[in-house]
């Protein structure tokens, strides 16, 4: 048994979170809403079946709307105003990235629970540097023929079926096995990830307690992998993140945990809404799946558009200080909610904001946000989703939605089909 | 024509060396570099637009004089 000193046997979560309790709880509101532009809610239904035409609608009169839910937030709806936010990291936080009801205290800036997602400059750059190397568009080509193969092999076991799931039966698949090779977990661990997906990114409303417990979980799971790759290290992500160094000296246990957790929350939920959605809007306009189906040369631009118009990432922020910001109060701690989807369909950005255009040729899109945290994994996610829809393609160029009203969306700020019912053979 | 991309702005979306693969490429972190001295051949100058009407960040500057 190898001894690694940061990550003695029976580890707790408890034994370096000792933050939590410095945080800040807010009221869990949740209901209906009324009034979007004073009242909005990301969890709601009504937001989740489809969020469009509220953001829309706010962009036209509001542009900033306001929410007392949360302990109070704003969403801004242009993508000028969602722009300048991402860049403006001395006056927006991202300590917290995901709005809930608890705000971690002051003293986890510039650091936060899962760097680099949630830690400020200065701090920021150095954690994103050790990441970048290992997903580089060149070092993530090597993650191809493996995904192609896998894909196939979901395809094959559709075998007999007039419908399947595409949500469930293949679209989820794929980054939880891509990512399960990257870090070295078990690949059939993928229901596992899954829950722990739904218990960071879902469950914000739910009772503390249980929040809290459920993020134990994740937590056990990781240290247990990090002690499996202590014993027998490889050629993974996870063995590279326990001998990683910075400032001369190898990273402390909390970061190595809070890395591996975002690699395994930013890569699964995501790619996963991205292909989804890609197959739902085929599904249902027989023209554009027809057309990509007989020119497939249409791929690349078609996928940089279903990121566009249907960006399955929401990040959130915290403001700094007390300030006015294009017309509104803004005061310390408040969230903002920094909708990407909402500034991809601002027809100040882009023509014909509201259509799918699967040949636009300039798509100056921010699905993988804006700015120093520039999702690491973009070079990742598009080739999952290059590799998904070819595949799918290839194997199932007819298809259409079995029962469009029982398409079910994630709640939340990754949005994409959690169920998508798809017949696949007439 | 001539490109050159501000390092200041570059974030690394690789969406020019997605698309005009024998003008841009990525160095060893992903941010994106010009290949060679960034003259853009003649008949290419479109293809040399377009990387700079798709770059998120808008860190490709093009010289149209040189
Ligand atoms: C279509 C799929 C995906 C989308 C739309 C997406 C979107 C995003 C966005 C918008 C951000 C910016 C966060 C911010 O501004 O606060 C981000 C950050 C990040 N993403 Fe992704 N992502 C996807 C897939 C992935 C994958 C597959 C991975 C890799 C495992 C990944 C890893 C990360 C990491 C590590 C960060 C933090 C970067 C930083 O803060 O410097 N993502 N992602
Ligand atoms: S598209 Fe822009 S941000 Fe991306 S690598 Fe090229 S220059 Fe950099």
């Amino acid at each position: 048994m190898t001894v690694d000193e940061r990550f003695p046997r029976g580890l707790k979560e408890d034994d370096f979170e000792a933050e939590e309790a410095d945080g800040v709880r807010s009221e869990i509101i949740t209901g209906p809403v009324d009034d979007w532009a004073t009242d909005f809610s990301h969890l709601e239904p009504q937001w989740s079946a489809d969020p469009y035409p509220i953001q829309d609608d706010l962009r036209e009169r509001c542009p900033i709307a306001r929410t007392e839910r949360f302990g109070g937030g704003w969403l801004p709806t242009r993508y000028e105003d969602v722009t300048s936010i991402a860049y403006d990291t001395e006056r927006f936080s991202s300590r917290s990235i995901v709005m809930g009801n608890f705000r971690p205290p002051k003293s986890a800036a510039p650091i936060g629970g899962t760097p680099p997602i949630s830690s400020d400059p200065p701090f920021h750059h150095d954690a994103r540097k050790l990441l970048l190397p290992a997903f580089t568009k060149t070092a993530i080509s090597k993650q191809e023929p493996a995904t192609r193969a896998f894909c196939h092999s979901l395809i094959d076991a559709f075998e007999g079926a007039d419908v399947v799931d595409a949500a469930v039966d293949y679209a989820q698949h794929i980054p939880m096995r891509v990512i399960a090779n990257m870090m070295g977990f078990p690949a059939e661990d993928g229901p596992k990830f899954r829950v722990f997906v739904e218990d960071a990114l879902e469950g914000i409303n739910r009772e503390p307690e249980e929040r809290v417990e459920r993020i134990e979980n994740l937590f056990d799971y990781l240290v247990a992998q990090v002690h499996d790759h202590l014993d027998n290290p490889r050629d993974d992500l996870t063995t590279y993140l326990l001998n990683a160094e910075l400032y001369g000296e190898k990273l402390e246990a909390a970061h190595v945990v809070g890395a591996m957790a975002l690699l395994l929350i930013a890569g699964i939920d995501t790619s996963w809404s991205a292909i989804g959605a890609s197959l739902w809007h085929l599904a249902r306009t027989p023209a554009d799946r027809e057309r990509l189906v007989a020119d497939r040369s249409l791929l690349p631009t078609a996928m940089e558009e279903f990121l566009r118009a249907y960006a399955p990432v929401t990040m959130a922020r915290l403001v700094k200080d007390d300030m006015r910001w294009r017309g509104v109060d803004m005061k310390a701690d408040d969230w903002i909610l920094l909708s990407f989807p909402a500034a991809n369909r601002d027809p100040a950005q882009f023509d014909r904001a509201d259509e799918v255009v699967i040949d636009r040729e300039i798509n100056r899109h921010a699905a993988f946000g804006l700015g120093i945290h520039r999702c690491v994994g973009s070079h990742l996610a598009r080739l999952e989703l290059k590799v998904a829809l070819e595949v799918w393609l290839e194997r199932i160029p007819e298809f259409s939605l079995a029962d469009p009203d029982s398409v079910l969306w994630s709640a939340g700020q990754i949005r994409g089909p959690r169920s998508l019912p798809m017949r696949i053979r007439s | 024509m001539k490109v050159r991309i501000d390092t200041g702005k570059c974030q690394g979306h690789g969406r020019c060396y997605d698309l005009v693969p024998d003008l841009f490429g990525e160095d060893g972190e992903g941010f994106g570099q010009v290949l060679g001295n960034g003259v853009v051949p003649s008949g290419r100058e479109r293809e040399a637009r377009l990387a700079v009407a798709n770059c998120p960040e808008r860190a490709i500057e093009l010289d149209e004089e040189s």
